[in-house]
């Protein structure tokens, strides 16, 4: 792991709590949709965050309110991660009229406006050149706005990763590009596709910047290096790349068992999942059981309520058909 | 009053707009220092800076997604393509992002943005620097397709572009950049969704886009000294699509010819000669004739070029034809 100024500042007891209960709301949200799907009551598809929590979580943890994200379809995570509601998220994957878009993006494409969640994007690399804007409007306004933009590996063999580096690095934008390297691009290893062994820290040299990688399985690493890059950022001291490891613990989307991948790598990271040890951690450090204990109820809890108001809700009306192609909200097209 | 040609109104569009809004920005290759490979953007470098017109890499998709991040949140991007065809290495932001973003989200996003681009053939550049993409954009729901035929339109057709709230593919001919009218001085806004006679006449109607409408109006004053009288409409916009002038013009002439640059296959001419067909068949009294580049990549040679695209003389002869037999 490469060396980060700030990284000998580990965030502070409350922050850990906050990243705790981050963490096991991201796991026990993706395991209710897994659950849903299996019931047939989410449709289409889903690609869950399980396994890759402490990334949405520890950035979520470093960025305020007012600063973007923009996340893949595999976004549940980033967008719970921001402080948007499970009920209407649930809905949204379920097809109800009061989803987080009304129904009309479905789980891969989670926005949420009101929380400066600008967007989950399906085509591979289509929002970096998009996070590129987002960070330049807030440098035009002189805000001090920070963009997170989450993808995967796979995603550094795409043109547009490649010209939103170089374009962010020569504008010096306000952004953050972070890479989650879970080894996989689909159901081909990375490795097998790529160039470098390390598909965005050996790329960033190209564009100026420094080779970043850090422990995506650690909450507390992945914070600090948030921390520290998203403050670059703020600062006026341009665009960083960081590349997260991490590991998805099920397939790549609900089609996918998963089959390709070596049992020994499996076991090998599934000894690694970072909510266990995380929570180990904090009891070694002092925080007592009872408090996580309490944390991992309350987000039971939160997610079974979400699940009975989701399912409770009714579809869209038809009339949101031929709504909001416009932005006077309609579909016309001919007088 | 003065002379302005095609090619200084998109500067002097761009200038209104930035002058009273400051949300309005610029960005493409060559655009900002070099004034435009065209030298269409020449002056708005040095009246509004670098801070709001700025060059950028030769990197489309990262040109159109900055244009579409910054729309969306809060900025009145124009962003230029500068040769149409090269939308085919960007069109997944155009097509699949932008176009799509705001239906997506539920309403929750909005996005004021123009791309511009030189647009169609006529000036010799070969099949990958000549083509007329109109149909490319009209086929995607959630794009506004505009296309001006005279230095004034593209004045007021780019200030009604950069203020409308949705995305707009503003495709200029460049074929027309030199022409030049007379252009009122003051501040010029224009409609998007409204199709404007530029011939009158009772025997038929030929509906033309951009550079066919010059070619469109010889070819009626040719007819007109046969004693055959068109009524030419200019569309001046593929989305909105003025529906209403093609339908009310046609029911008087009983006869309809569009005009179309782009390659056969799909072109606007098609949608609109169903929705005729469609809505008004009994005031017909011929069967509608598309005029159109025939289905073929556009060659290189004068002599092939001048050959594929609609010529006023090819107007004149199939609307000849077509009311003779
Ligand atoms: C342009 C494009 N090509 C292919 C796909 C199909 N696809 C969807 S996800 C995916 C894998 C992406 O891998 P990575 O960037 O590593 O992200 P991960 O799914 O591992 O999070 C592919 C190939 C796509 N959506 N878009
Ligand atoms: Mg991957």
């Amino acid at each position: 792991m490469s060396a980060i100024k700030e990284s000998l500042v580990p965030p502070d007891e409350g922050t850990r709590l906050n990243l705790y209960r981050s963490l096991v709301e991201l796991r026990y949200f993706e395991k209710r949709v897994y659950d849903l799907f299996l019931k047939n009551l989410v449709g289409g598809t889903t690609h869950l965050s399980l396994g890759q929590e402490a990334i949405a979580a520890g950035f979520g943890a470093a960025l305020r309110e007012g600063d973007y994200t923009l996340a893949t379809y595999r976004g549940h995570a980033h967008t719970l991660a921001r402080g948007v509601p499970m009920a209407p998220i649930l809905a949204e994957l379920m097809g109800r009229g009061t989803g987080l878009m009304s129904g009309k993006g479905g789980s891969m494409h989670l926005t949420s406006v009101e929380h400066h969640v600008m967007g989950s994007y399906a085509i591979i690399g289509a929002h970096l050149p998009i996070a590129c804007g987002t960070a330049w409007s807030a440098q035009y306004r002189g805000s001090d706005q920070v963009t997170v933009c989450f993808f995967g590996d796979g995603t550094t063999n795409i043109g547009a990763f490649h010209e939103a580096l170089n374009f962010a690095a020569v504008w010096k934008l306000p952004v953050v590009f972070v890479c989650e390297n879970n080894l996989y691009m689909e159901y081909t290893p990375i490795g097998d596709v790529t160039a470098v062994p390390r598909p965005a820290a050996d790329r960033a040299g190209a564009y100026g910047l420094d080779p970043v990688t850090v422990d995506g399985n650690d909450p507390d690493a992945v914070y600090v290096v948030a921390r520290e890059a998203v403050g670059r950022a703020r600062r006026g001291e341009g665009p960083s790349l960081i590349e997260a490891l991490t590991y998805r613990h099920g397939g790549h989307s609900r089609a996918d068992p998963a089959k390709y991948r070596p049992e020994e790598e499996v076991k090998a990271w599934l000894a690694r999942d970072p909510i266990p040890i995380y929570r180990q951690r904090l009891i070694a450090d002092g925080v007592a059981a009872s408090v996580l204990d309490e944390i991992d109820r309350w987000a039971l809890d939160a997610v079974d309520e979400a699940t009975e108001e989701a399912k409770a809700a009714p579809p869209p009306g038809a009339d949101l058909l031929l709504k909001d192609v416009w932005a006077d909200g309609s579909a016309t097209w001919r007088n | 009053m003065a002379k302005l040609t095609y090619r200084h109104a998109v500067a002097r569009g761009i200038a209104q707009e930035m002058r009273r809004d400051d949300s309005v920005v610029f960005l493409g290759e060559d655009v900002a220092a070099a004034g435009g490979v065209f030298k269409t953007t020449g002056g708005l470098l040095e009246e509004f800076g670098g801070r709001r017109v700025r060059d950028t890499p030769i990197s489309e998709q990262a040109i159109l997604g900055a244009a579409m991040g910054a729309a969306m949140t809060g900025l009145r991007p124009i962003a230029e393509i500068m040769f149409a065809d090269f939308f085919a290495v960007c069109w997944d932001i155009v097509a699949n992002e932008i176009a799509k973003m705001r239906y997506m989200t539920g309403g929750q996003i909005t996005l004021p943005l123009v791309i511009r681009a030189a647009n169609g053939g006529g000036l010799r550049f070969g099949a990958q620097h000549s083509q007329a993409i109109e149909n490319w954009a009209m086929a995607i729901p959630g794009l506004k397709v505009v296309a001006p035929s005279t230095p004034r339109d593209v004045v007021g057709l780019l200030a009604a572009s950069i203020r409308d709230p949705d995305p707009v593919i503003f495709l200029e001919a460049k074929s027309l950049y030199a022409v030049s009218e007379d252009v009122e001085d003051g501040e010029i806004v224009d409609t998007l969704g409204t199709a404007r006679a530029v011939r009158d006449g009772g025997d038929a109607t030929i509906v033309a886009l951009g550079p066919m409408v010059p070619k469109a109006c010889a070819a009626a004053d040719e007819l007109a000294e046969e004693g055959i009288r068109c009524e030419v409409l200019d569309l001046r916009s593929l989305v909105p699509l003025d529906t209403r002038s093609v339908l009310e013009s046609v029911a008087r002439t009983g006869r309809l010819f569009t005009v179309e640059e782009n390659p056969r296959l799909c072109g606007w001419g098609a949608e609109v000669s169903s929705i005729v067909s469609e809505e008004i068949f009994g005031d017909l009294t011929g069967p509608i004739v598309r005029i159109t580049t025939p289905h073929i990549p556009l060659p290189s040679a004068h002599a092939l070029e001048e050959l594929a695209l609609p010529s006023a003389a090819r107007i004149a002869e199939t609307v000849r034809k077509a009311l003779a037999s």
